[in-house]
């Protein structure tokens, strides 16, 4: 089923803070995991194995690496969820 | 004629548990230099502070016979009572005869059956279902499991991915017979599809005159790190739970955990997904003893042992798992207070 941007971002916020203990109000689309919200390598794969079960979607690794910002993930979940 | 087995089934238990680390400590402020990294980006990533390796003057089979010893005294039991020895190991330096026929020469016990099973950091754990299932169909009494390792001798101290994760060390335990179920049910698989995430290479074929592929290096640890947390946080919380279920518990009746020590950062994580509860002690060794591949849950248990005598005789959940990708664990009941301190 197809997810909308807000549905994956809300649920990104969820997992982000969960994983990494980020302050909620400070992730947005146009923020980077690593360099703003201090999400380094290994707490992205614990994002991103989370977002795969949350979403139901696939995100292989050389997505994973492409995905630089908040919104660079939003968006790859919500075409895959189409 | 049909073929007969007289003996009835039975329950195992661990009767004890006896540990070696060697003695050097090794700070990763002295590794640091040859891979431009830190101790706190090492601790950062994996927990690790400190390690022990072992000097040429100590081999893998040395400390796995230190361990068993002090694993017979606590049990009350006498070298001769072993009837079975099983080595989890990747790291002993021949292909044959076993380490585990070697431990029992130094032992100093004939007749046993010995052999070795490779399923590298999950060894510990595939070695402990074989005794438990050993023992439980009558094929043997005592089986003195151990899991050992020297991974220092196979590592590449130039390589950023492993140089400062992997350590030295043994432990043993002895399974016996036991009036009620102290050993669950071992889960056990594989996930083929990961086969290359962690290897030792090159093959021994390399070294060979002639070899198509002449090898220009030791055979050493190669881990693609990332890969093998992805699979270790996702299948390896689940296989806990399975492990749980099949041996008619719940999370509530964990009482501590002990998951390979393969990074504090995959501990933290499957600590967080398997629903245990706040009181349930989890096993860090790692943050001193690094990652001891098959040695790792026995070194684990030891230490959880002596820092909460209270667990002695509660349920802990094992799991190992690596390279393979392989993966094997059970709940136990932790062994009763040692009958002599040592």
């Amino acid at each position: 089923m197809a997810l909308t941007q807000d549905e994956v971002l809300d649920g990104i916020k969820e997992i982000v803070v969960d994983v990494a203990g980020v302050d909620p109000s400070k992730i947005e689309m146009t923020k980077s995991f690593n360099e703003d919200l201090d999400v380094d390598s290994l707490s992205m794969v614990e994002v991103v194995v989370a977002a795969e079960e949350k979403f139901n979607v696939k995100i292989p690794d050389d997505a994973v690496t492409q995905m630089a910002t908040v919104g660079d993930a939003v968006n790859y979940i919500v075409s895959a969820s189409k | 004629m049909e073929i007969t087995n007289a003996a009835p089934l039975r329950n195992a238990a661990i009767l004890s548990v006896g540990a070696h680390r060697p003695e050097r400590v090794v700070p990763n402020s002295e590794l640091v230099e040859r891979i431009d990294s830190s101790d706190e980006w090492i601790q950062q990533r994996t927990g690790i502070r400190t390690r022990h390796w072992a000097g040429p003057e100590e081999s893998v089979v040395d400390m796995a016979a230190t361990a068993a010893k002090i694993a017979l005294d606590r049990a009350g039991l006498a070298i001769t009572d072993i009837d079975s020895i099983i080595f989890a190991t990747i790291t002993y330096p021949f292909q044959m005869p076993s380490a585990a026929t070697e431990l029992a020469e130094r032992l100093g016990i004939a007749r046993v059956a010995a052999f070795d099973i490779g399923a590298a950091c999950a060894g510990f754990s595939y070695a402990l279902g074989l005794a438990n299932d050993m023992i439980r169909s009558g094929s043997a009494n005592i089986v003195l499991v151990v899991g050992g390792e020297k991974i220092s001798d196979f590592l590449d101290l130039d390589d950023r991915a492993t140089s400062f994760i992997f350590a030295d060390g043994a432990g043993a335990v002895i399974v016996g017979a036991s009036a009620h179920v102290a050993l669950g049910p071992t889960v056990m698989g594989s996930d083929i599809e990961n086969r290359g995430a962690i290897t030792m290479e090159p093959s021994w074929l390399d070294y060979r005159p002639g070899a198509q592929t002449p090898a220009t290096t030791w055979p050493v640890i190669h881990q693609e790190g990332q890969k093998v947390f992805r699979w270790a946080v996702y299948e390896i919380a689940k296989v806990g739970h399975q492990i749980i279920e099949k041996a008619g518990l719940t999370p509530a009746d964990i009482h501590a955990f002990i998951p390979h020590q393969a990074n504090e950062r995959i501990i933290d994580s499957l600590t967080k997904s398997m629903d245990l509860s706040d009181s349930v002690i989890v096993a860090r060794d790692i943050r001193t003893t690094g990652n001891t591949s098959a040695a790792s849950i026995p070194l684990a248990m030891d230490t959880l042992l002596k820092e909460h005598p209270h667990l002695h005789g509660k349920n802990a959940l094992l799991v190992g798992f690596g390279a393979g990708l392989v993966y094997s664990g059970q709940v136990v009941e932790l062994p009763p207070l040692p009958k002599v301190r040592n």
